[in-house]
């Protein structure tokens, strides 16, 4: 309580009260918004002056040029042989010119990418706080509610660390098993900002379609935990505190929801800063030291175990989704098979140490084993389809 | 007035709490913030996302991190929802 006394008077120095700006007076925010469309414009310019190719339809000019940014990846080879000069690509010089490309290229990109998606979708998500989304899935039953809670699930602002709330919450709502659990596979799997990131790096069919997929996912395993009455398998304490009643969630104003927006954005950066930079490295790497045929061998589409070691590889790993597309991506190029590259980074993203060790406080081991199984088999079911049709998305 | 700042104690919570207790000095409110950390608690207020300011049991925030300008907002406008009850 000293401690706390201490800090205050250090924060609350005596000065006389600012008269108060109205919310569009604010400096931060001119310049959040400004950077921001600062970098969507030059975007946009650099992508239609650089990039522009005439034979190609908008969308693909949306997600290459606009999400992607290659007019960037070739701004920066131009500019590296520039410095560096040109080798043939089989030369020593020339892998280590293309993994720095790499580097610097996904860097640029993800950070970007980052920060204006982030922004968007925290303001987006400002509309749903759990509560909120508590309410609405109380309304609806059977397979409908499954979908909605999954649905519900990307828009929801959702970590591992509020995982034990919302799931109580949800449970002592008299929600069902099922409900709560498409809920809480789709929330860490599919999101919108994963979206936008995934069409930038892989084009939309492959993003519309790891999203379907992860919807997809989500509600089977919630149908299936539902039926078996596994669901029922939760810690006495979850069931036996006060339920929880409907709110309303106290209306937020343009003003806050920026302010949540622009905290949201710098948050997030600060947090996975380092997955990027661990990410986009190892991407490199595997970009241009790590032989093609030793990739293709392991986790080309041909192999019948590459999805099985994808995934049991990606499951204790934590990293979020802006840390594993770079690896994704050049494991991608390097001839894995598509499935097996979607398998690596929904076992990464969905499953992760921490989350399960917060879920294990408020279901019974059972039912934790039986999550986890259903999540690894759907994510191998799908690595495996992925790798026997995926030619139809390319 | 009843003021409790509502979180789990970690540091996003601890934020909220010291900037509603320097917004609470700030506008002269005597009354002591209430740093309200039981789950079961905050769960019977139908409050999923901490950190949460509530405010004489109606809700102000939650979900978010206010800082001091928009706690002293909020106080304000608690202040002038409870002004007419002059019992206190």
């Amino acid at each position: 309580m000293e401690k706390m006394e201490q800090n205050l008077e250090k924060s609350d120095p005596e000065v006389p009260a600012k008269p108060t700006k109205k919310w569009y007076q604010r400096a931060w925010l001119w310049w959040t918004l400004g950077v921001i469309s600062f970098l969507v414009a030059l975007n946009l310019t650099l992508g239609f002056t650089i990039g522009w190719d005439k034979t190609k339809i908008p969308w693909d000019f949306l997600s290459d040029q606009v999400l992607g940014m290659k007019w960037l990846n070739s701004l920066l080879g131009l500019l590296i042989t520039t410095i560096g000069g040109s080798f043939p690509t089989d030369s020593w010089q020339y892998r280590i010119e293309s993994s720095v490309q790499f580097f610097v290229y996904d860097f640029i990109k993800i950070g970007i990418l980052l920060c204006v998606l982030i922004f968007f979708v925290s303001y987006v998500q400002s509309f749903f706080p759990p509560e909120r989304t508590k309410k609405i899935l109380g309304k609806f039953h059977g397979i409908g509610a499954n979908i909605l809670g999954a649905l519900l699930g990307t828009v929801t602002p959702f970590c591992s660390c509020s995982s034990i709330p919302i799931f109580i919450g949800f449970t002592r709502a008299g929600l069902s098993s099922g409900v709560t659990f498409s809920f809480l596979i789709s929330s860490p799997l599919v999101d919108l900002g994963s979206l936008m990131l995934l069409v930038g790096f892989f084009g939309w069919p492959i993003a519309i379609a790891y999203v379907a997929v992860g919807l997809l996912i989500a509600v089977i395993g919630g149908t299936i935990i539902e039926k078996t009455h596994l669901g029922d398998a939760v810690k006495d304490f979850v069931k036996a505190g006060p339920s929880a009643i409907d709110i309303d969630a106290p209306t937020l104003r343009q003003k806050d929801r920026l302010i949540y927006a622009r905290d949201q954005m710098w948050g997030t950066y600060k947090k996975v800063f380092w997955y990027i930079v661990i990410g986009v490295a190892l991407g490199a790497v595997i970009h241009n030291v790590i032989p093609a045929e030793w990739v293709e061998n392991v986790l080309g589409g041909n192999t019948w175990y590459g999805v099985l070691v994808a995934t049991v590889a990606g499951v204790p790993m934590y990293a979020d989704i802006f840390g594993t597309l770079p690896v994704a991506e050049a494991l991608y190029t390097k001839g894995a098979g598509l499935g097996t590259v979607l398998a690596f980074m929904m076992s990464v993203t969905a499953l992760s140490l921490p989350s399960l060790i917060m879920l294990s406080k408020a279901v019974k081991p059972k039912l934790l084993t039986i999550f986890i199984g259903v999540v690894v088999f759907g994510i191998i079911a799908i690595g495996y389809l992925f790798n026997a049709f995926g030619y139809l998305f390319i | 007035m009843k003021i409790q700042a509502l979180g789990c104690g970690c540091k996003r919570s601890t934020t909220n709490y010291e900037a509603v207790v320097a917004a609470a000095k700030e506008l002269g409110i005597p009354d002591e913030v209430e740093f309200y950390k039981d789950p079961d608690g905050i769960m019977a207020m139908g409050i999923m996302s901490t950190p949460a300011l509530v405010i004489d049991n109606k809700i102000y925030s939650m979900g978010r991190v206010l800082n001091v300008e928009q706690a002293k907002e909020l106080l304000l406008l608690a202040q002038k929802g409870t002004g007419c009850s002059c019992g206190k």
